[in-house]
C-alpha cells in the first residue's frame, strides 16, 4: 500500500532527470551544446567555417574509430590495439600509394583489408586462444607497433610522395564539410544500423549482457566475437587511410597513444565497459565532445596541459553516472516488482 | 561393432600420446611430481636462470658485475610496481594508473623542490601523495562499485594530465648530488647497488603478506570467489581498497625513486611503464581473472624481461624486436596454460574413454 503511494510522486517528481541520465545522447547534445554557447560568447569566431572545418576533421578518425570500438565493447572486449592497426596501415597504404600512385578507393581498401587481418589475429586469439581481451590486444598493440618499426625503419612518408587526387581528399570538403567526417558519418550510419537492426548487432548486446545465456540461446558467440573484432580492426585500417590523407606524412609512431582517447570516447558515449549496452551514435557523440574540449580550451584561455587531466576526470564522471543510472533503473524495477505484489 | 571400432581407433590414439610424452601421464602417482614441474611459475623462474646463464656465456659484456649493476638499476620500477599489483591482480582487478601515478609523483616533487623544501620532507610527502592517489582509486571502485578497468583508465589520463598541469613540459633537474649519486651507486665500493637491499626486504615482505598470512589467503580468496570470500568473513572491499592504497604509495615511492635516478622531474617520466608492469604480472603466471598466482613468478617474470632486453641491447639487436618480443610474452603467458590445460583436459577424455 505505501509503494503504491510513493511510486507515482518519486516518478513524476525526476521524470525530466530520468530521461537526461537514460538517454546518453541527449545528456551529451546538451553538454556539446553548452560548451559550444560558452565558448562562443568568449570568441564568436569558434563558429567560423574555417573553425568549425578544423573541428570536423580532427573529430573525423576519433568518430571513426568509436565506432569499431563500440562494436567491441558491446561484447564485453576491448580493443587496445586500434593505435597501433591505425599506424600499420597508414604507412602500408602509404608505402603502397607511393609505389602505384592508384586511386583513393582501392587505397581505401587496401587499409580495410590491412585492418582487418589485424583485427582477424586479435580475434582469433581472444576466441580460440582463450586469451582475455584485455591480455590479447595489450599484446597486439606491442606487436604491430614493433611490426611498423621494422617495416617503416627510420624512413617516412612524405606528403610528395603521395598522389595529388588522395591528398586532395583528405584536405578537401564538400559545402564545408570534410571529406573525411563525411565517411565518419556514413560509416556510423552503417554501423549503428548494423547494431540496432541487424540479428548480428542485436546478438552482440546479447553476448554482452551475459555470454553464457547467448550461447544457450543459440547464438553462435564465437563467430560474432570474430566478427566484432575483425570490424573494429577495418575500421582502425580505414583510419589508417584517412590518417595518411590528412597528414601527408606517416612515419612509425603514426596513432601512437590513440587507444586512450578512442576508449575514453566510447565510455563518455555511455557504452557501459562491461558490455551489453550503448549506441554508436552515444560513442560518436563522445568522441565529438572531446574533439570540442579539446578545440575549445585554446579560445577559453585554459592551459593546453589541462586536456588530459579533463579527458581523465570525463571518463570518470561518465563510469560513475552510468552507475547512477543502473542503480535507479534497479530501484524502478523493484519498485514495479512490489507494486504487482 | 561400430563402438568396438571406435574405441580401437581411440586406444591408437592413446598409444600415440603415450609415445609422444616421453613422461607418463596416465600413472596417478606421477601426476603430481608432474604437476609441480609444470607449473607456470616453476617454468617461468627455470626459463630464466637458463636465460642468464646462456646469456652471461654467450654475450660479450653481459655476465660482468657492472652489467648486473644495471640491470637491477633498470628493474627496480617494474619490481616495485608488479609487487603491489601481483596482489591487485590476484584479487581479480586491475591498477592501470601506476604509470601516471609515478608520473604525478614525480612531477609534484619538482614543484615542491621548486617551493623550497627540503628533500628530506619531500620524499615522505612523495611516498603519501601516491597513497591518497591509490586511495582514490580505491573509492571509486570498492566504494561506488565501479569496474577497476575503467576507473584506472580514467585515473591513467587524469594524473598523467595533472603532472603536465603542475608542469607543463619543463624539467626539473637541479637535485642534490648526495642523493642521485645514492641511487645511482653501490654498497661501500662493490658492485652492489644500493638499491638492491630496499628492493629485497620489500618483495620478501609482500611475499610474505601474501603466502603466509591470513591476509595473503584472505587475497586468494577475494579473487578466486569474492561472494563466497565475503560469506566466510572477508572484507573484500575494505581488503581491495587497501590494496589500491598500497599500489599508490610503492608508484609513490617509485616517482621518488625515478626522479633522483634519471635527476629529473618532469609529466612524462614513467610513460607506458604500466603496460610492462602488467606484461610481467601475467607472465609471471598470475591469472588476470584472480585467485591465482604467485610473487617468485612475478620476481622471475621481472629480471627475464629486464634481462633479455639489457642482452639485445648489448648484442645490438634493435629496440623494436623488444616490443614484438614483449608483446608475444604477454599473448604466450595466457595462451600456454590454455593450451596446456586443453591437451591435459583432451588426455584425460581419452583415459577414461579407454578405461
Amino acid at each position: 500500500m505505501s509503494a503504491l503511494a510513493t511510486t507515482p510522486a518519486a516518478k513524476t517528481g525526476s521524470t525530466l532527470l530520468d530521461l537526461v541520465l537514460r538517454f546518453r545522447a541527449l545528456g551529451l547534445i546538451i553538454a556539446l551544446t553548452v560548451l559550444v554557447g560558452v565558448t562562443t560568447a568568449m570568441n564568436p569566431r569558434f563558429l567560423s567555417g574555417q573553425s568549425v572545418r578544423d573541428l570536423l576533421f580532427a573529430a573525423a578518425i576519433t568518430v571513426l574509430l568509436a565506432c569499431g570500438m563500440t562494436v567491441v565493447v558491446l561484447t564485453r572486449g576491448i580493443d587496445l590495439s586500434v593505435g597501433s592497426v591505425l599506424g600499420l596501415s597508414a604507412y602500408l597504404t602509404g608505402s603502397v600509394l607511393a609505389e602505384t600512385g592508384m586511386a583513393t578507393a582501392a587505397a581505401m581498401l587496401v587499409g580495410l583489408a590491412v585492418g582487418a587481418a589485424c583485427g582477424a589475429l586479435n580475434g582469433a586469439i581472444i576466441h580460440f586462444g582463450r586469451v582475455p581481451p584485455l591480455v590479447a590486444t595489450l599484446g597486439t598493440l606491442y606487436v604491430l607497433r614493433g611490426v611498423i618499426y621494422f617495416v617503416a625503419g627510420g624512413s617516412r612518408i612524405n606528403a610528395s610522395d603521395l598522389p595529388r587526387g588522395f591528398l586532395d581528399f583528405g584536405n578537401g570538403s564538400l559545402l564545408g564539410v570534410p571529406y573525411l567526417f563525411l565517411v565518419a558519418v556514413a560509416v556510423l550510419a552503417v554501423v549503428g544500423v548494423f547494431l540496432g537492426r541487424y540479428r548480428a548487432g542485436r546478438d552482440l548486446y546479447a553476448i554482452g549482457s551475459n555470454p553464457e545465456a547467448a550461447g544457450l540461446a543459440g547464438i553462435p558467440t564465437g563467430r560474432r566475437l570474430l566478427t566484432a573484432y575483425v570490424l573494429s580492426g577495418s575500421l582502425a585500417g580505414l583510419g589508417g587511410v584517412l590518417y595518411a590523407a590528412r597528414y601527408g606524412t606517416v612515419d612509425a609512431s603514426a596513432g601512437y597513444g590513440m587507444e586512450l582517447n578512442v576508449v575514453a570516447a566510447v565510455v563518455v558515449g555511455g557504452v557501459a565497459i562491461f558490455g551489453g549496452s550503448g549506441t554508436a551514435l552515444g560513442a560518436a557523440l563522445g568522441a565529438l565532445l572531446l574533439t570540442v574540449i579539446n578545440n575549445a580550451l585554446p579560445v577559453l584561455r585554459i592551459d593546453q596541459f589541462w586536456q588530459q587531466a579533463i579527458i581523465g576526470a570525463l571518463i570518470l564522471a561518465a563510469i560513475a553516472l552510468d552507475r547512477l543510472v543502473s542503480l535507479r533503473a534497479a530501484r524502478a524495477l523493484r519498485q514495479k516488482g512490489s507494486n504487482v505484489d | 561393432m561400430s563402438i568396438k571400432a571406435r574405441s580401437k581407433d581411440l586406444w591408437s590414439q592413446t598409444v600415440r600420446w603415450g609415445r609422444a610424452l616421453p613422461g607418463k601421464v596416465s600413472r596417478g602417482r606421477d601426476s603430481a611430481s608432474v604437476r609441480v614441474l609444470t607449473t607456470w611459475d616453476a617454468a617461468i623462474i627455470a626459463v630464466t636462470l637458463l636465460f642468464l646463464l646462456v646469456a652471461a656465456r654467450r654475450v660479450e659484456h653481459f655476465g660482468t658485475a657492472r652489467n648486473a649493476g644495471y640491470i637491477v638499476l633498470d628493474l627496480a620500477p617494474i619490481l616495485l610496481l608488479a609487487l603491489a599489483m601481483t596482489l591487485i591482480v590476484t584479487t581479480g582487478e586491475i591498477d592501470l594508473s601506476v604509470a601516471s601515478t609515478v608520473g604525478l609523483t614525480s612531477a609534484a616533487m619538482g614543484v615542491m623542490w621548486n617551493g623550497g623544501m627540503s628533500l628530506e620532507s619531500i620524499m615522505p610527502v612523495a611516498v603519501l601523495l601516491g597513497a591518497v592517489l591509490g586511495a582514490v582509486n580505491g573509492l571509486f571502485i570498492t566504494g561506488f562499485g565501479l569496474p577497476s578497468l575503467a576507473v584506472t583508465i580514467g585515473t591513467l589520463a587524469l594524473y598523467r594530465g595533472l603532472a603536465y598541469v603542475l608542469l607543463g613540459d619543463t624539467a626539473v633537474a637541479d637535485w642534490p648530488r648526495a642523493f642521485t649519486g645514492w641511487t645511482l651507486g653501490g654498497i661501500g665500493e662493490s658492485a652492489v647497488p644500493n638499491v638492491l637491499i630496499p628492493m629485497l626486504v620489500l618483495a620478501a615482505g609482500f611475499g610474505l603478506v601474501l603466502h603466509a598470512t591470513p591476509v595473503g589467503r584472505s587475497i586468494f580468496a577475494a579473487g578466486a570467489n569474492p561472494i563466497a570470500a565475503a560469506y566466510a568473513g572477508i572484507a573484500v572491499g575494505r581488503l581491495k581498497f587497501w590494496l589500491y592504497v598500497t599500489s599508490g604509495a610503492m608508484a609513490g615511492l617509485v616517482g621518488v625513486l625515478w626522479t633522483l635516478r634519471y635527476s629529473s622531474a618532469r609529466a612524462d617520466n614513467a610513460n607506458g611503464l604500466e603496460l610492462t608492469v602488467i606484461a610481467v604480472v601475467l607472465l609471471g603466471g598470475v591469472s588476470i581473472f584472480g585467485g591465482k598466482g604467485s610473487l617468485p613468478g612475478v620476481l622471475a617474470a621481472v629480471v627475464l624481461l629486464v634481462a633479455l632486453q639489457n642482452a639485445l641491447r648489448l648484442a645490438h639487436v634493435s629496440t623494436e624486436a623488444l616490443t614484438v618480443v614483449t608483446g608475444s610474452l604477454l599473448i604466450v603467458a595466457v595462451l600456454a596454460p590454455n593450451a596446456a590445460t586443453a591437451v591435459r583436459g583432451a588426455l584425460r577424455t581419452r583415459r577414461r574413454r579407454t578405461a
